[in-house]
């Protein structure tokens, strides 16, 4: 009884959340386009769908997810446990926090892959790519660029080093790679470092940035706790666009193989021709 | 279902790893995390047939009647309204402003109290759903004038750079997280089906080349104006 009201609860608050988005939606289609919307009943279905997916999802991270993600990120970094861990008396140095960089790394990776906005993105790029980027590799180099810059933005964290001077090399390290990277990846590259950070990831990894902030000797929860989402979604724009420059040279090489291949064939070909005459 | 099972393996196995090799400690209330899994496959699942069934076509579809009806001036106010409409009430970007109340009311830049506090936080909300608004409708100009993306990315790179150098340091971390938050769940399949939309209606696009790079505008665009935000307030 008490979860059906809270459903219901959490289904008015995403509806009101919404509802600017519908309102906007239907006020220029009725006021601007004029035309009776295709198929209006199966959109209409369609929203619902969206909203109480939204809704469920929501109430299963927070029943389940993110109290457990949260109080693992607090018993990570919490100073007894690191100690623990490290068998080192006084001073912790960066590296003591190993099980940190590795936990920034997998969750930043799990989540990600579980986020729906990436889900509908990569739908798309699919649809569009002609199937060239499959659903799954976009997914999994984006999830990789998140891994990497959360557990670099914990380490950061750590160290204490000011922000904007690892998200200016990021900035450069992304405008070097657009020169070379297949142009067609270049837009979706930029929009997977927007995509990546919504519904599951942010509270999670928000946890992790304040958890750490707390523990760290020197740090400000509410000054150091920032920035990782900044460095999630940065980094899968380089990820992404370093998968399509693999892919590509991969395909190059294979091409360049194939091509020579076929030279040989052809020699071998002409020569056996030759003795023939 | 069953692909949604799968979506959600990974998170499933990194904290049972770490529950039971690391940390080493008994996961508390199995029944609750059973239940909650149980509803996010469910949420899940409904979510990605609903985006097929409503929010990806009726996206499309508005694209297409725009692009036909040639006004320029409703499709910037559409993208506007799109934009700004769902920035202001997202509840990540509501709690981000109170954080950032709270840095600044303690680092001495604004006054402090209760009232000074939820100013601040308004305008921030404000000033990023403006800048969200304007991220789309430079992003839907793009697309209809040929602008190069990632000449407008770079540009904006620049921006972030110089107006780092004057921000205040306090509000430096949350302006650049500023931009990640920004795009939601709902906002993202909408924004990309009418950039994909616009794109495939537009004759000499490419919805591949042209169809991508709104969310980009959005995510980068905030971090400018929280920065600028900073400096002013």
């Amino acid at each position: 009884m008490e979860l059906i009201s809270e459903i219901q609860h959490l289904f008015m608050s995403t509806l009101f959340d919404v509802l600017p988005i519908i309102a906007i939606i239907f006020g220029f289609q009725f006021l601007v386009i004029r035309k009776p919307v295709k198929n209006l009943k199966k959109v209409l279905f369609g929203l619902f769908y969206v909203i109480f997916g939204i809704t469920l999802f929501l109430i299963g991270l927070e029943e389940a997810l993110f109290p457990l993600g949260k109080l693992m990120a607090q018993q990570l970094t919490d100073p007894a446990f690191i100690g623990a861990m490290t068998h080192a008396a006084g001073e912790l140095e960066w590296s003591d926090y190993y099980w940190v960089y590795i936990f920034a790394f997998a969750i930043g990776m799990s989540t990600t892959i579980a986020e729906p906005a990436l889900i509908a993105v990569a739908i798309k790029a699919k649809e569009v790519s002609g199937g060239a980027i499959g659903v799954w590799g976009l997914r999994i180099a984006v999830a990789v660029g998140v891994a990497v810059g959360i557990s670099l933005g914990a380490y950061r964290i750590v160290i204490g080093a000011p922000i904007q001077y690892f998200i200016i090399v990021g900035y450069i390290v992304v405008v070097i790679q657009t020169f070379f990277a297949p142009k067609l990846i270049v837009p979706l590259a930029y929009d997977s470092g927007g995509v990546t950070t919504s519904t599951v990831t942010v509270p999670l990894v928000a946890a992790l940035g304040i958890g750490l902030a707390q523990t760290v000797p020197g740090r400000s929860a509410l000054i150091d706790g920032f920035g990782l989402i900044a460095f999630a979604s940065l980094f899968p724009m380089i990820s992404v666009m370093a998968y399509a420059q693999i892919s590509d040279f991969r395909a190059r090489r294979e091409f360049k193989r194939r091509e020579r291949e076929f030279d040989r064939d052809e020699q071998s070909r002409n020569s056996a021709y030759d003795e023939e005459e | 279902m069953f692909g949604s099972l799968r979506d959600l393996m990974p998170i499933i196995l990194v904290i049972a790893f770490f529950q039971m090799f690391v940390l080493q400690q008994p996961i508390e209330h199995v029944g609750t995390l059973i239940t909650g899994f149980f509803f996010v496959l469910l949420g899940l699942t409904f979510f990605i047939y609903g985006l097929n069934m409503g929010l990806f076509p009726i996206g499309e579809a508005m694209a297409h009647a725009f692009a036909r009806k040639g006004s320029i001036f409703w499709l910037m106010a559409f993208a506007f309204a799109l934009g700004f409409g769902t920035t202001i009430a997202e509840p990540a970007l509501i709690a981000v402003s109170n954080e950032a109340a709270e840095i600044a009311s303690q680092a001495g830049h604004i006054a402090a109290g209760e009232d000074a506090m939820k100013l601040y936080a308004t305008g921030l909300r404000f000033t990023v759903a403006l800048s969200v608004g304007i991220a789309i409708m430079l992003g839907v100009l793009r697309i209809l004038l040929n602008w190069p993306i990632h000449l407008m990315i770079m540009i904006g790179y620049t921006l972030v750079i110089i107006v780092t150098a004057f921000a205040p340091a306090e509000i430096i971390g949350i302006a650049y997280d500023s931009g990640g938050v920004t795009t939601s769940t709902i906002t993202v399949p909408l924004v990309a089906a009418l950039g994909i939309g616009l794109a495939s209606s537009i004759s000499g696009r490419n919805p591949m080349l042209d169809g991508f790079g709104l969310i980009a505008f959005a995510s980068l665009l905030p971090i400018v104006f929280v920065l600028v935000y900073g400096i002013i307030v």
